[in-house]
Parts: C-alpha cells; sequence; structure tokens
C-alpha cells in the first residue's frame, strides 16, 4: 500500500499493526516493484558501505580535497578512550564516527549519500554507535535503515532534501530527523514516537542554513553532522519517554520547506553568505 | 502500460511537470544512496551520470572530450572533483569505482584528450550545467548538455542542439530520426512486438521536417536485437540505447 504523507504512514502501521520499516518495505515491492529479498540484500551492502567508511576514517590518515578537515575522528576516539568524554559515551561516537564519513566524503571516498553526500554522516555515526552500545545485529540495523528510509523518501516526496533549495536544515536536518526515527523504533518505539522523534529533530534544526567555506562539501559541513547525529539522539531519548511533537511531522516538514525557500539565495549552498562570506573564509577561496 | 496502450497522458504529465514527473517512484535507495565517491551528490556523482551517459551516446571509441562549465559547476568543480568526476563518466565508470580519483591519469594512459573550460558569463543556465563535446575516432562530434539536479540525480537536457529531456533512471533508447510520418508509428510497433512497457515517451525536434529525436524510457529490459529493428528503416539515423 503506498503513502504519499506521514499521517497515510501512520494509518498503514496502526491498521496492519506493522512497524514503519514493514510499511516501507511494502511500498518498495507493491510500488517500486522491487524484491523482498533484493532491497534487503542491497541494504545490508549499503550499511557495510558506511561501517568501512568509519573503519576508514579511524585508522587512515585522511586529507581532503580542499585541506580544510581530516583526522577529526581519530582524535574524537582518542579522547574517548583516554578521557571521560564530556558529552558521553555514545554521543563521543556518534560524532567521532558522523565526522570520520564527511573526512571519507571529502577526500573522494566511498560514501553513501544518506539523504545527501554533505549530511552522509550523520546516519552511519548514530547506527553504528547504538550498534555497538546496544549489542545490535546487523539485520536489526539495515531494518531500521528502511525506517529511515521511509522518513526521507516523505521529506523527499513533500519537502526537499537539497541544500541549494532548502538550506542545510534540508540536508542535516533531514538526515537527523531519518536517524532519530529509526533508532527510536530499535529501541521499541512505536511508530507515532518515531515521526514524533523526527519532527522534534526537524523542528530543532529549523532555519540552519548551507554555507559551504569555500563552496567545498568540508566546514562547517563536517561539525554540523556531528549536530545532526547528536540531536538525533536526544530527539529520540525524548520521545521514548513519552513527549511526543506538539507538531505533526507532516505540517512541520511543509514548514521546513517554507523556511527553505524564504532562505536568501546567498544562504543556500551558494557559498555568498554566512560563515563562507567571512573575512577568514573568504582568504580562503583565493587559495 | 504495454505499448499498445499507451497513455499519451503521461507524456503530457511529464512535459508538464517536468523534473518532478518520477516524484512517486521515489525508491529508499534514492534516499538513503546512491553509494558514490564523494564529495558531492551533484558536483561529483551526478556530474559523472551525466559524462557517462554523453558517453553511450556515440558508438565508436572516443578519442577527444571537451568539457564546458556552467555556474557552481564553474565556480567549484576543482574542489568538488568534478573534472575527475567528467572525465570518469566518458571512461564508463560508475559513481563508486574508486578510479574516478585517478581519472586523469587513466585517461593520459588510454590516448584519451580532455579539455576543460568555464563559462562564468552565461547565467541564464541551471546553476549546475556541463556541456560535452565528444569526438570519436572516425571524427565523429556528438554535443550533450546535462543538468545534475541533487541527491545524485540529473536530466540531459540537448543533443546536438536539440532541446530534450531524459533522466537516465530508466533503460533508454535514444532514436535520432528525420521528422517524417510514420516514424513514431514504427518505433512504436517495434516496441510492442518485443512487449516493452513504455515508462515515457518523447518527440522533440527543432524545426518540423527536419532532425528529430525520440527518447522512450521503458521500464523493461531492451536488448540491442530490438533497436537494430528500429534501425530498419530509412529516416532513422540512429538508435542508442542507455541502459541503467
Amino acid at each position: 500500500m503506498d503513502f504519499t504523507n506521514a499521517q497515510g504512514l501512520l494509518k498503514i502501521c496502526k491498521d496492519k499493526r506493522i512497524s514503519i520499516s514493514k510499511a516501507m518495505i511494502n511500498r518498495e515491492v507493491e510500488i517500486i516493484m522491487a524484491q523482498e529479498k533484493e532491497v534487503i540484500e542491497k541494504l545490508a551492502y549499503t550499511f557495510q558501505i558506511m561501517k568501512e567508511a568509519i573503519n576508514k576514517a579511524l585508522t587512515q590518515k585522511i586529507v581532503s580535497m580542499g585541506g580544510l578537515i581530516g583526522g577529526e575522528a581519530i582524535k574524537i576516539n582518542a579522547r574517548r578512550i583516554n578521557s571521560d568524554p564530556v558529552c558521553g559515551k555514545i554521543i563521543s561516537k556518534a560524532i567521532s564516527y558522523a565526522m570520520g564519513v564527511l573526512e571519507v566524503n571529502s577526500s573522494m571516498g566511498l560514501i553513501v549519500a544518506a539523504p545527501t553526500a554533505g549530511s552522509s554522516g550523520v546516519i552511519p555515526g548514530v547506527f553504528v554507535a547504538i550498534q555497538e552500545e546496544y549489542g545490535c545485529s546487523d539485520e536489526e540495523m539495515v531494518d531500521a535503515l528502511l525506517n529511515a528510509g521511509a522518513i526521507g523518501y516523505l521529506i523527499t516526496r513533500n519537502a526537499t532534501v537539497s541544500g541549494a533549495e532548502g538550506g542545510c536544515q534540508a540536508e542535516v536536518g533531514s538526515a537527523s530527523a531519518m536517524a532519530a526515527s529509526a533508532i527510536t523504533q530499535i529501541m521499541g518505539g512505536t511508530p507515532e514516537q518515531c515521526l514524533s522523534a523526527a519532527s522534534t529533530a526537524i523542528i530543532n534544526t529549523l532555519g540552519l542554513i548551507c554555507d559551504p567555506i569555500a563552496g567545498l562539501v568540508e566546514a562547517p559541513c563536517q561539525k554540523r553532522n556531528a549536530m545532526g547525529a547528536s540531536n538525533a539522539l536526544i530527539s529520540s531519548e525524548i520521545s521514548l519517554c513519552g513527549i511526543m511533537s506538539i507538531i505533526p511531522f507532516d505540517e512541520v516538514i511543509s514548514t521546513m520547506y517554507n523556511v527553505g525557500k524564504s532562505l536568501p539565495r546567498e544562504l543556500r549552498e551558494t557559498a555568498l553568505g554566512g560563515i563562507a562570506a567571512t573575512p577568514t573564509a573568504c582568504k580562503m577561496c583565493i587559495r | 502500460m504495454l505499448v499498445g496502450e499507451f497513455n499519451e497522458r503521461y507524456v503530457k504529465k511529464k512535459r508538464w511537470m517536468g523534473d518532478l514527473y518520477n516524484m512517486n517512484n521515489i525508491s529508499v535507495f534514492d534516499v538513503i544512496g546512491p553509494i558514490m565517491i564523494g564529495p558531492s551528490s551533484s558536483h561529483t556523482a551526478g556530474a559523472l551520470k551525466i559524462a557517462l551517459l554523453a558517453g553511450k551516446m556515440i558508438k565508436e571509441e572516443i578519442v577527444s572530450v571537451k568539457f564546458i562549465l556552467y555556474g557552481s559547476f564553474a565556480e567549484t568543480y576543482r574542489g568538488h572533483g568534478t573534472d575527475r568526476a567528467l572525465l570518469a563518466g566518458i571512461m564508463g565508470f560508475n559513481t563508486d569505482d574508486f578510479r574516478i580519483k585517478d581519472s586523469y591519469s587513466i585517461a593520459d594512459k588510454k590516448n584519451l584528450l580532455y579539455f576543460f573550460e568555464v563559462n562564468k558569463t552565461n547565467m541564464e543556465v541551471h546553476p549546475n550545467t556541463v556541456d560535452i563535446i565528444i569526438t570519436n575516432e572516425t571524427g565523429k562530434v556528438v554535443t550533450v548538455r546535462g543538468i545534475s539536479l541533487g541527491g545524485g540525480n540529473i536530466s540531459i537536457r540537448n543533443i546536438n542542439g536539440v532541446d530534450i529531456s531524459l533522466s537516465g533512471n530508466y533503460n533508454t533508447i535514444v532514436v535520432k530520426q528525420i521528422d517524417t510520418p510514420g516514424v513514431a508509428a514504427h518505433i512504436t510497433k517495434v516496441l510492442s512486438l518485443n512487449k516493452i512497457n513504455i515508462a515515457f515517451m518523447s518527440i522533440y525536434r527543432e524545426v518540423k521536417g527536419e532532425n528529430a529525436y525520440t527518447i522512450i524510457e521503458a521500464d523493461d529490459e531492451v536488448t540491442q536485437d530490438i533497436v537494430t529493428h528500429l534501425e530498419k528503416n530509412s529516416f532513422i539515423e540512429s538508435a542508442i540505447l542507455l541502459e541503467v
């Protein structure tokens, strides 16, 4: 059965007593006409690529194409191992992994655009941190990717995930919402709680601009991915406590879209405004 | 939907909705994917896909290629590896191929000549636009304009001066023909005989009675036999298959 908005998705989940992941794979089979087995296999491969990117960032010396980032994941990881991370172990892991994937991305390494290359650290960061800390199986994580995919599909269909159209809120905000919903499901949350976590994640990043220094997918993108990962974790925790979003997901994403459209062009991936337009950043453009 | 039942409404709908025509076909792999070499889905993966499709528009071996970059492509191509990705696409690499990073040296080894030109004056075009001018070993030249829409999605907008639209998301047949009555009927008949389900089909031309292109995007697998069969019409100059 197809669904085009969160309300429709929730109705299917309630009527059939199924998870968001199950509703999403049913849609893949019925609407996209894919084979269920193939979808799972391809997602398992996708998750493997995410893990390999993290592993690469933690074990190899990386320098980005633009030279603005490289080596951050290793530093964060080392501090977590050698001392007590101020944000706690799980968030420390999630931000280290998320920033590491951005290092791999910016050095022309292999990543999964989730939903975009600029926001490709959030989902792997959160997923692998959760998997390691809670001992989840790969199968559980792959199932949760379907939940994240459902949220990403709803945003792509009804709003945008493009930074040029909607700013960073559309990229990292969306990735954060996808991760928040997925881990809420892993932790035993209901479909309502998943969507509520996704709503909270987007509301928390509403208005976030896209202002890449020198036009590169490096900074501030990398730290924004760390923010997106921690935002996913707190949004999920809030929702799992039964503290629901006051505004339903459909209204949240149409708001995000409207806010994105009302952002001036300078703040949407043109590198003409925000942090990209500071004197220090401009010197880097000339270099 | 079989060709026989081909519903013209879909063609009209596609033209009307432009790039959004396949919104209801968004899959989990469109939002968690593509698996790609970074750093940018639009400036790296998208650029590669445009060049990959462009490279397939010519049959014999490519000996030289020129890229003209516009808008954001022109401003930021080096830091995004857009140049390496375009060259990789021409050589037939996919978006997840580790060789993208080394595409310059691979092209040199193959004796493939490449030229990059930036155009920062034409602001009329989409911000991520590239013109690709390909020359093959027989001296034949094909010019393709593509735009990168974000998230790795692209659109080919012009072939040899004729404005067209194709997404590369389907198995696609590009037919170059003389604009004459009966050619479209021949095409649909061949496809119908081979039970090919058309997702979208459009005819594009510059001037009535001159060069025209028919773009067919199919749900099913299209074989080279079908394409060869399509070419058996005196008004069809060439038919090229672009497989997904």
